[in-house]
């Protein structure tokens, strides 16, 4: 399995040849509308992000210490940033949650979704899912 | 004496920055409006020739601060027609104003039991200190529903006086639906129930010409400097002299004492009684200066003009297929709330951003008008008076784009 760092690089050089915001945008719409939609009896409280103007929810699951999760939004433009975690740490080992480097975001020039507080939907995602990989690595180790 | 109003447009150097590489298309004015060049050089004056702390200090410059800011205070009452200067107050903004009034007015006249009334209408700000007053003392809470076209009900409202209700806090135009509200009925409905009446002015100080508070008959008025044109940071709250004189400090300090000892502290006269510690004055000259510069339009053609591009986006954006424009009052201001359907408004601010259309999406601190609406937000765009046609059509080329990017 590729590493995260791995993975990081080939979406950089993917989006290093869309020209300008609008196919930046299509790009990343695109990778949303290609994750299958969760069922809505999945998109409970438990598994809902707070803290962003748009509802997302993870459903994460632990195997032999790797976590591995599902994911949706109400916002196709966060559903896609949702993807793109999903291309970078699913099924990864708990550790690489935990070391995940966002800077790839910043690279592609999403670092707004990073850095607003109100709307901080990666901000909000990413510690949700370090919370998941924390719970799932305790629970391998024990 | 009053001048073009499209030709005002060039009074605000930001609006001819690029963003995105698009021309800036402004229009988030509800959260907070540009500012003229009188007021950006006003700032740089005050401190290039002025700085000093002010009501202290006979040196030239402290003199020179002081009346600045007290000329800054009088041009403020002439603008909503006060009848004393000293019924001016400054503070940070519209939020410290209501809560200096929910503290004060609280303290000295709630008791367990007493009623307070709001509007389902109100933005947070002029929801939340009510709401925890009433926790505080134990007094109830109660909120005068929104009827389906996003007005206010008088009848309603009269309903709900008893003779416990305290105060009556109600904006005079919606953050989030644009809905004036008939103050000239409402108030003098609450005066006949012997209820005293907060205005939240925030978002109408800046486009209704109705801001006559002696007319209006307001008890409390409440406005932000920074959404009429002068700095962040500076807010009025207006109060008849009658209940500035029976309301206890909201902050002690210095500048609001008369005499201090270890057995007896005095406080000094209005307003200063109810200006605690270092004021800003910067924000006041500032905000003396964007009042200096509405006052060089003709108020009821400003308004005239805001009310004409107003009807004119209404009428372009129920243009759009599949657009839900929310509320439908009698009489609306400077406020486009929408969705389109299958689009999620953060998306469409978003995309909207990428071609220099700025907007604001989701609740803008209104949840209980959401809950009503039975959504989870909106894409609001909001007017002032630098906006033209030109940003309408902007805005309605970006959402067909918007719609074709995210509909295939």
């Amino acid at each position: 399995m590729q590493t995260t760092a791995e993975i990081a690089a080939q979406i950089s050089a993917e989006f290093s040849l869309l020209e300008n915001w609008e196919e930046k945008y299509d790009y990343l719409i695109e990778k949303g509308q290609n994750l299958p939609d969760m069922p809505d009896d999945l998109k409970s409280d438990e598994h809902l992000v707070k803290g962003c103007q748009s509802s997302v929810w993870f459903v994460t699951e632990c195997r032999e210490g790797r976590l591995y999760f599902q994911t949706d939004s109400d916002s196709l433009i966060v559903k896609g940033l949702a993807a793109l975690l999903q291309e970078l740490l699913n099924g990864q080992p708990a550790e690489a949650y935990q070391n995940v480097d966002l800077s790839l975001f910043d690279t592609l020039g999403f670092w707004r979704h990073l850095s607003s507080q109100r709307s901080n939907g990666l901000t909000a995602m990413v510690s949700f899912l370090k919370s998941a990989a924390e719970d799932c690595a305790a629970h391998h180790g024990a | 004496m009053s001048i073009s109003i499209p030709a005002a447009r060039a009074d605000f150097p930001i609006l001819s920055t690029r963003v995105n590489d698009h021309p800036l298309v402004y229009l988030d004015n509800a959260a907070t409006t540009q500012k003229p060049q009188a007021v950006i050089d006003s700032l740089r004056d005050y401190y290039t020739f002025v700085n000093s702390n002010v009501h202290r200090g006979g040196h030239t410059l402290a003199v020179r601060a002081t009346d600045m800011y007290e000329a800054a205070r009088e041009k403020v009452a002439r603008f909503i027609n006060a009848a004393h200067a000293h019924e001016v107050i400054f503070t940070r903004g519209t939020t410290e104003s209501i809560n200096l009034v929910a503290t004060s007015f609280g303290e000295a006249f709630i008791q367990p039991g007493d009623e307070i009334i709001v509007s389902e209408l109100e933005h947070h700000s002029n929801y939340v200190p009510w709401f925890e007053l009433c926790q505080r003392k134990g007094a109830r809470f109660r909120v005068l529903p929104l009827t389906p076209t996003g007005e206010l009900d008088p009848e309603v409202l009269q309903s709900m006086f008893t003779e416990k209700t305290r105060l009556l806090a109600l904006n005079q135009v919606s953050n989030s639906l644009g809905t004036v509200n008939p103050l000239e009925t409402l108030i003098p409905l609450a005066h006949a129930a012997g209820v005293p009446v907060l205005v939240d002015a925030a978002q109408s100080v800046q486009h209704l010409a109705a801001r006559d508070v002696q007319a209006l008959d307001a008890d409390f008025y409440a406005f932000s400097g920074h959404k009429m044109y002068a700095p962040m940071g500076i807010g009025v709250l207006y109060a008849k002299e009658s209940w500035l004189e029976k309301l206890p400090p909201f902050l002690y300090g210095g500048e609001m004492i008369d005499q201090v000892s270890s057995t007896r502290v005095t406080f000094a006269q209005l307003p200063y009684k109810f200006e605690a510690g270092t004021p800003n004055v910067e924000g006041a000259v500032g905000l003396g200066a964007a009042v200096d510069y509405l006052n060089r339009f003709d108020q009821l053609e400003l308004q005239a003009y805001e009310e004409d591009l107003l009807a004119y986006g209404i009428e372009q954006l129920r243009a759009i297929p599949g657009l839900t424009l929310y509320g439908n009052p009698r009489h609306r201001s400077s406020i486009l709330p929408f969705n389109v359907e299958g689009i999620q408004h953060y998306d469409m601010g978003i995309l909207l951003d990428t071609s220099g259309v700025a907007v604001r999406t989701g609740q803008h601190c209104t949840q209980p008008i959401m809950d009503a609406l039975s959504i989870s937000g909106t894409v609001r765009a909001s007017l002032a008076l630098y906006n033209n046609r030109e940003d309408i059509d902007a805005l309605t080329r970006g959402i067909r784009r918007v719609m074709k990017m995210l509909r295939r």
